[in-house]
């Protein structure tokens, strides 16, 4: 009974996300050919057969719906294509060089944001009203609201420059190098999560079951692990799906100021060399590992709060 | 010895818009094994009463009196202290059951917690004594429904599980603030019935908050009426339903609509609205909605008593009781002759059934 | 609120006993107080009007203009004695000029393209909440779809194709941005359409456009405000990120992103160019997002965060 509930409910989401992907490539595809001028202008001028050759190795000759369905295809076997930019290389190999940078980056982000974020809103909403809860929540709203290219260059010249404790950029794989690009990165999620979990659990800590556990008898540290927990920390998890979205946001300019070479550099570089497959496949890329990790968050959801499940199933 | 023994219980909260006294010098005692009920509008404090007692009132709230449990007085504990006595030896079930249990944990979760908590038993100890108690207040097949969500009971199965909770620690006293208020006519009667055959069962003393008239008369022994913060009339079920004395209980019991009276009276409501609690009339507080308002009325009126746990604060003498307390211009502790007495159903000054039907 | 019902006119203490009625408050009214009793939503809106004044009045009163190179002061630190308050960069621009001047571009993006997304998400929200069923459905669904695509990208790949016409920029950055928008006003109008008010409408025979102008449209208004609020500062956002990523505004206009930019080039030997902008810049988005959260208190004090 409750088992048919889960499975049905994971197979609509997982089938809603086909046309998402459609949806994602298709204005990919198109709004990049739109683009007056195409991959190869704004190099030196070509001669025109050397040009012709060009074009029509890429297929840039045939009608725009022909390339688009040739395209998809190509998608379909997890072809991206080769890059126009870097020509002796592949977009699936870019990708492959690229995305563990940023995996790396966006992943340490994430936990930092979750863990810290979750910690500064309970302790937050347990002091409601107090000067830490005000302080606190103050520093949050700064933390939301300054753009993370002023917050890195003021930290790359405190602690890298003027303190010369951390590498002001690049990239090695080193646990310094990532210091710096992780905590910027995490910033507003940070503040974002702590003032969404601390609202949320002081909604909780008012609601009447909550005032149930207490008149039972149990110790307030249980009443908030057991009882308040769990249903204050659902709509962190529900936020969790935009935060990543948001930190592949944010990685493109991350990446430009430290130096990074991860997927978000690669894509503006792509974007202003009209590097077309580069760009798309990076495009339908993110795309793609956006739905699955919504996807996953989606079910986590389900997971915690036994209301969905049961109305699904219903 | 009375179980619970409270005097001079005050509640305040303080608010944006000044203080506000909930509750003005109540005192209230309860017997082991005798059923209390509590009665008055929304606003007359009932709820505040029994919450600061149990050190639930909120953060603004704050509460001082005292309040003899078992030889210890509960205003005077810690958290910790209360703690102990929550859920063990004195356990409350709430008014609204569709939000009083937690949606996220099973049924189980929520017993057995208890148990294992108070009584320390283990486990699978704990729910065998959850599901016994499920069975007890007819829950059907409490084995399979223990593990199920609260969602997946209906309001008056959920009221049923929250009594089963209060019960599992088999407490002293058990406190019920408006058990039936949020359910349909029929569960009512049902939880009422069930509440008098446990009351029966198990020699436990209960407060009951209520403004259901019918469930007063059918379980209690022994009855409050508050009104603005403070009890006007005390006394046992037959005295107050028989005999009453104070007007505003008077007014309350004549607005409850009859099946036996004639159908085309009209309903009898008291008149106005209940003070507010920040801005409350000098004197007597219900002077300005009471039929039969007197120029004494603008003193605190005395509080008459017969000495057998009736008591009355009114202006109007009772039959066969003296003032007891030392307000308003009469001398406590002396018999006033009441041979003339006012007979309360005759029109007086400013009386408004002078033009209504007799 | 309260009133008392004196016994009977000619009754001795009905004197005593009367009291006076206590005028009623509009549900505007209302929320502007609690609004006003927000120290930080209030002092935020002051500092605002600050920031807009100057930067819409400082230009006209400063003696240079923001493109204007004076080559005897190059990247000089801020000075009252030169002139130069907040200092110059590295070709000599006045950098106070050049801040106040970039606000006027960060605040008119912020207004136009706030603008535009309200437009397609009030629209869009109220069309699918008010005809529900399945054309709210599809309508939600293509919401969802959306929602779950990296945006920016799509922006950044709207400047590239199109080229960096800032009309292109208004628009681009508010279709981007409706999608919030529209969930909140199809929710609202949702629950507006269920409400005893509008069924009595149309039991009275009022047609479709009518209800919508008359009855729900005004109660919008409390919810749309808040998002106005809170969405100002996004957009500014993302205008300033993509200028920060040189796809913004085109030189000669400058916005406090690019300007943060500018000024990171140089950060080391002049601190200057890139602390006034970004301060600016801060200090904007900071303000508006506690009188987003001020006015959402205000209009709906259940709904605190």
């Amino acid at each position: 009974m409750k088992q048919e509930g889960i499975l049905r409910h994971t197979g609509t989401r997982f089938l809603g996300l086909i046309p998402t992907l459609l949806v994602l490539i298709t204005i990919a595809f198109f709004l990049i050919r739109i683009a007056p001028g195409g991959p190869f202008d704004s190099e030196k001028v070509l001669p025109p057969e050397i040009r012709a050759n060009l074009d029509a190795k890429y297929h840039l000759d045939e009608p725009l719906l022909q390339q688009y369905f040739r395209y998809l295809g190509q998608i379909m076997s997890g072809d991206f294509g080769p890059s126009f930019q870097y020509k002796d290389w592949s977009v699936n190999e870019l990708i492959g060089r690229g995305f563990p940078v940023s995996a790396t980056l966006g992943g340490l982000a994430m936990l930092l944001a979750f863990v810290v974020g979750t910690l500064i809103g309970i302790a937050a909403a347990l002091r409601q009203n107090t000067a830490v809860d005000y302080s606190v929540m103050g520093v949050a709203m700064l933390g939301i609201s300054i753009p993370n290219f002023v917050v890195a260059p003021l930290l790359i010249l405190g602690l890298a420059v003027y303190a010369g404790w951390l590498p002001a950029g690049g990239w090695d794989w080193s646990w310094q190098r990532m210091v710096l690009p992780v905590i910027t990165l995490a910033l507003p999620v940070i503040a974002y999560i702590a003032r969404l979990m601390r609202g949320s659990m002081i909604e909780v800590l008012h609601s009447n079951y909550i005032r149930t556990a207490r008149a039972k008898g149990l110790p307030e540290h249980v009443v908030i692990r057991r009882h308040a927990l769990k249903p204050a920390i659902l709509p962190v998890i529900s936020y969790m799906g935009p935060a990543m979205a948001a930190l592949i946001t944010g990685s493109v300019v991350i990446e430009r100021i430290y130096s990074i070479p991860g997927l978000g550099s690669y894509f503006v570089q792509g974007a202003l060399n009209r590097d077309y497959t580069l760009v798309m496949g990076v495009v339908i890329f993110y795309g793609v590992v956006i739905i699955v990790l919504n996807f996953i968050v989606d079910l986590l959801y389900a997971g915690l709060n036994p209301r969905i499940r049961y109305d699904e199933a219903q | 010895m009375a179980l619970l023994d409270v005097t001079g219980l005050e509640v305040r909260f303080d608010t944006p818009e000044g203080v506000v006294k909930a509750v003005n010098g109540m005192d209230l005692s309860v017997a082991a094994g005798e059923t209390l009920a509590i009665v008055g509008e929304s606003g007359s404090g009932k709820s505040q009463l029994v919450m600061a007692l149990l050190g639930l009132l909120a953060e603004n709230g704050s509460a001082s009196g005292s309040a003899l449990f078992r030889g210890q007085d509960l205003m005077q504990m810690t958290p910790r202290e209360l703690n102990g006595i929550r859920g063990k030896h004195i356990a409350m079930i709430f008014q609204d059951p569709m939000t009083s249990l937690n949606p996220y944990l099973t049924i189980e979760k929520q017993m057995v917690e208890v148990a294992m908590h108070h009584q320390g038993l283990a486990r699978d100890e704990a729910r065998a004594h959850a599901v016994e108690m499920l069975r007890a207040v007819r829950i059907p097949d409490p084995e399979e429904r223990i593990r199920q969500y609260p969602h997946e009971y209906s309001g008056g199965m959920r009221q049923r599980v929250m009594i089963a909770i209060g019960l599992l620690c088999e407490p002293d006293l058990l406190i019920a603030d408006e058990p039936t208020t949020a359910l349909d006519v029929t569960v009512q009667a049902q939880i009422t019935e069930l509440v008098g055959e446990l009351r029966q069962q198990r020699q436990m003393a209960i407060i009951l908050i209520t403004h259901d008239m019918a469930a007063v008369a059918e379980i209690s022994d022994r009855i409050i009426v508050m009104y603005a913060g403070e009890a006007v009339e005390t006394g046992s079920v037959e005295d107050i339903f028989y005999r009453p004395h104070h007007p505003y209980t008077r007014g309350l019991l004549a607005s409850v609509p009859r099946l036996d009276r004639v159908s085309d009276e009209e309903l009898q409501a008291i008149p106005g609205n209940p003070p507010n609690l920040q801005d409350l009339p000098s004197g007597c507080r219900f002077r300005d909605r009471c039929s039969q308002a007197m120029e004494e009325c603008l003193q605190r009126p005395p509080l008459w008593t017969t000495g057998g746990g009736r008591t009355s604060r009114c202006f109007l003498p009772m039959e066969g009781g003296y003032i007891a307390a030392a307000e308003g211009p009469n001398e406590p502790g002396e018999p006033v002759e009441t041979a003339e007495v006012r007979d309360a159903s005759a029109a007086g000054p400013g009386d408004k059934r002078r033009e209504g039907a007799a | 609120m309260s009133e008392k019902t004196a016994l009977s006119v000619d009754d001795p203490f009905a004197a005593a006993l009367a009291m006076e009625d206590v005028p009623g408050r509009s549900l505007w009214a209302d929320a502007w107080h609690r609004l006003l009793k927000n120290r930080a939503a209030v002092h935020s809106g002051a500092i605002m009007g600050v920031v807009v004044l100057s930067v819409v009045f400082g230009p006209m009163l400063l003696p240079w203009e923001a493109d204007f190179t004076d080559w005897d002061h190059t990247s000089t630190p801020p000075s009252l004695a030169t002139g130069h308050w907040f200092g110059t960069d590295a070709v000599g621009r006045d950098i106070l000029v050049r801040t106040l001047a970039g606000g006027r571009i960060s605040l008119l993006v912020g207004l136009v393209a706030t603008l535009v997304s309200l437009a397609i998400g009030v629209t869009y929200g109220a069309v699918a909440g008010y005809y529900g069923g399945m054309t709210d459905r599809i309508m939600m669904r293509g919401v969802d779809i959306i929602y779950a695509l990296p945006f920016m990208f799509f922006v950044i790949l709207l400047m590239v194709v199109f080229g960096r016409h800032i009309v292109l920029i208004f628009v681009a950055i508010g279709a981007v941005n409706w999608l919030d928008m529209a969930r909140i006003v199809r929710g609202q109008t949702l629950s507006l359409k269920n409400m005893e008010f509008v069924e009595a409408a149309r039991a009275c025979g009022v047609d479709h456009h009518a209800i919508i102008r008359r009855h729900i449209i005004p109660n919008l208004l409390g919810v749309v405000m808040v998002y106005v609020t809170l969405t100002i500062p996004q957009v500014i956002l993302v205008e300033s990120f993509l200028s920060f990523l040189g796809l913004g505004v085109q030189e000669p206009m400058s916005s406090w992103g690019a300007l943060v930019n500018d000024g990171a080039q140089d950060m080391e030997s002049a601190p200057w160019t890139l602390v006034f902008p970004a301060v600016f810049l801060t200090v904007t988005l900071y303000c508006f997002n506690y009188i987003g959260d001020g006015m959402r208190d205000a209009l709906d004090p259940k709904d605190r965060l």
